[in-house]
């Protein structure tokens, strides 16, 4: 029988604890939605989340999950997937957990290219502790700790995953949903590092400080500001590229630590001579 | 005591002994005086299956142990002081999700950076209290490198049978000497209790014998949740005040139900002794000569050496003291076992003898305080 998205949230849990109009409720759903498209089942998904309003996505999720400390989702995810590569490891942050006290472990992530899908809400602040900015927050931005206009320049997540190695980064908004399931589905299937940096909506408190008081505004915001022409994006300035940044094949860490684990025996007698040799 | 017989580092025997008891996960960050045990994890652990990776720093790391821990591995980590310190926040994401894992600490001298490569003991305390919140937690401490193997071995099976963190309590000195050591192979080795039943029924965090929840792995028919935020038995997020009450009783009490099984102690000479050296670590070894010296004097010298300082062994510490005369602990920091043995002494001195130039505190500093403590006695 084909999987349903309520073969992975579970009604009873609901509703969300997210404000009205928060954006996260879109994404989660898009989640469910591509986890029944490929007909995973939720005893092989692991989501694992970090702490944030996104972070409580798992909440409402029949998968198996790990809901860790703040900033730490990927390495204990990274943890998960070493053990057992099987497995299909979601990690679900948002942009001050993924990106901001978490930002090491994401480029490490990355460049190990653990085969890992992160799903990155990025509402350009910390919704759950009241609006501060965040490492994502574009300048100059008003929020609960940047009255006077953020002077920090912020992450472009999708060019830092680059950077980094990721072999799968895509950006699209909670407002481009076909997109968004798209771009969710091709990274669960893409073997190694994946990126989703989900451009979202948090009304309550970015939109309230920048002008954009209805979850309306803000998804007209989405509406008027993206671009799917790459190169016409500029994160810098609220102008939001969508679309796939890199789509590549790479070998990822547990199918090249599986090779070192079959020629291990041989190759641990050799070490043991070297050494024994100084 | 049966098994192979080498001629090994502490921190060798360490690997020698999580190995044994089945660790086949390895995540750390690379720190003197330490890193002998990831070198050695990195090239062993592929070999029997298992994998080691080395992580950004310790917090990926400890986040890392909890993650393998809950695929199903043993897993382990060492580190010193300064990665010590990076682990405590996710040392408490591991008691709370309630994954066994064993955090070797190989004491240097602190604060911060300090003597990178010399030893103290001065990390009792952050040991049993570094992460916040209350909590409960089992710190081992080995004085020889037999014991590094032998307690690695008990580390895991406590971690595997109360489903907690241990944390290994190891020093620079016990670390680097080399030593005989028999990799025994007659200590049981246990693993966490399996749920069992309907998967479709299952409860994560529902205790079962000991107050422990039955433990599945991820990938296994048992689906379940995990979370460092409060939780009721079915894993889900539950914030009232009876369940988190409940909860925190449960994970202090699964621990502390249980410390005449985890209390590991040694002990020489007690039995009609006057001065009793109580202590733990490298300090126990100087404290054990120490003894013999006295002895050769005709004093009546005993030592009592701790090798399970957390939960502290109250009732056999009360019990020595009460037939006393003057109690010594011999430790390398500014008294941190002494303040467990005072409120255990009933108003019996207790004496500290304290070191923190990062040399080892010798046989002969040690019966020297005792005998100026015995003249003023
Ligand atoms: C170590 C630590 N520092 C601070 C916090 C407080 N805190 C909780 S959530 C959060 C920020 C969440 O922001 P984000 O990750 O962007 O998620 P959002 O709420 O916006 O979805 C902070 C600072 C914490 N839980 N842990
Ligand atoms: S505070 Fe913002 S991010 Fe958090 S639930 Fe409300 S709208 Fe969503
Ligand atoms: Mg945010």
């Amino acid at each position: 029988m084909p999987k349903k998205i309520f073969d992975y949230i579970i009604e009873d849990r609901l509703p969300f604890f997210w404000c009205e109009g928060c954006g996260n409720g879109i994404i989660l759903k898009s989640i469910a939605k591509a986890f029944a498209d490929l007909d995973l089942d939720p005893k092989n998904v692991v989501v694992v989340t970090g702490i944030g309003c996104w972070g409580k996505a798992d909440d409402y999720l029949s998968t198996n999950s790990l809901h860790v400390t703040h900033g730490r989702a990927l390495a204990a995810a990274t943890g998960v997937k070493a053990v057992n590569p099987e497995l299909k490891v979601i990690a679900l942050m948002g942009d001050g957990d993924g990106l901001t006290i978490g930002g090491n472990h994401f480029i490490h992530a990355a460049r190990r290219n653990m085969d890992i899908t992160a799903i990155i809400s990025n509402n350009f602040n910390y919704g759950m502790t009241g609006g501060q900015y965040s490492g994502t927050t574009p300048e100059p931005s008003f929020t609960s700790t940047s009255r006077y206009g953020s002077i920090e320049p912020p992450f472009d997540i999708c060019a830092l995953a680059k950077a980094a190695g990721a072999p799968y980064v895509a950006r699209a908004t909670v407002y481009h949903v076909n997109l968004l399931e798209k771009y969710i589905k091709n990274a669960i299937l893409k073997k190694g590092f994946s990126v989703v940096d989900v451009i979202n909506i948090c009304p309550t408190y970015y939109g309230r400080f920048n002008k954009l008081k209805s979850p309306v505004d803000m998804m007209n915001w989405l509406k008027n500001n993206a671009t799917t022409k790459l190169e016409e994006g500029d994160i810098y300035n609220n102008k939001f590229a969508i679309g796939e940044f890199v789509n590549e094949d790479k070998l990822d860490f547990s199918t090249k630590y599986a090779s070192i684990q079959k020629n291990a025996r041989e190759l641990s007698i050799h070490l043991e001579q070297d050494l024994s040799g100084r | 005591m049966t098994g192979e017989v080498k001629f090994l580092q502490g921190n060798e025997a360490c690997f020698e002994g999580a190995l044994k008891a089945g660790a086949r996960f390895y995540a750390g960050y690379p720190i003197t005086p330490s890193s002998e045990i990831a070198e050695m994890a990195s090239q062993r652990l592929p070999a029997v299956g298992g994998v080691f990776i080395q992580m950004e720093d310790e917090l990926a790391s400890m986040a890392a142990l909890v993650g393998a821990s809950m695929a199903g591995a043993k897993a382990f980590t060492a580190t010193s002081g300064p990665g010590f310190s990076l682990m405590q926040e996710n040392l408490g994401l591991a008691i709370m999700t309630e994954a066994p894992c064993v955090v070797i600490n190989v004491q240097r001298s602190g604060p911060s950076t300090g003597l990178a490569t010399k030893p103290a003991q001065a990390d009792v305390m952050q040991a049993r209290w570094g992460t916040h919140g209350d909590h409960a937690i089992i710190t081992l401490c080995p004085t020889s490198v037999q014991e590094c193997y032998d307690l690695m071995i008990y580390a895991f099976n406590f971690s595997e049978k109360f489903r907690t963190p241990v944390i290994f309590l190891s020093d620079e000195i016990v670390g680097h000497m080399r030593e005989k050591v028999v990799l025994r192979d007659d200590i049981p080795v246990i693993n966490r209790p399996f749920p069992q039943g309907d998967p479709k029924q299952y409860m994560p965090y529902k205790p079962g014998e000991n107050k422990v929840p039955p433990m599945a792995y991820f990938g296994s028919e048992y689906v379940f949740h995990a979370s460092s935020s409060m939780h009721d038995e079915t894993g889900y997020p539950n914030n009232t005040a009876q369940n988190a009450d409940k909860v925190i009783r449960r994970l202090y009490e699964k621990i502390y139900d249980h410390r005449d099984e985890i209390s590991i102690i040694k002990e020489f000479e007690t039995k009609d002794a006057d001065v009793l050296f109580i202590s733990f670590g490298s300090a126990a070894r100087s404290s054990r000569e120490a003894v013999n010296m006295m002895r050769k004097d005709g004093i009546k010298a005993g030592l009592l050496q701790i090798n399970t300082i957390w939960p502290f062994p109250d009732k056999k510490v009360r019990q020595l003291i009460s037939h006393a005369k003057v109690v010594l602990v011999p430790e390398m920091n500014l008294g941190q076992i002494i303040n467990e043995v005072r409120k255990l002494s009933e108003g019996k001195p207790v004496f500290g003898v304290n070191k923190v130039d990062s040399t080892i505190i010798t046989p002969g500093e040690i019966v020297n305080k005792a005998k100026e403590v015995l003249q003023n006695a």
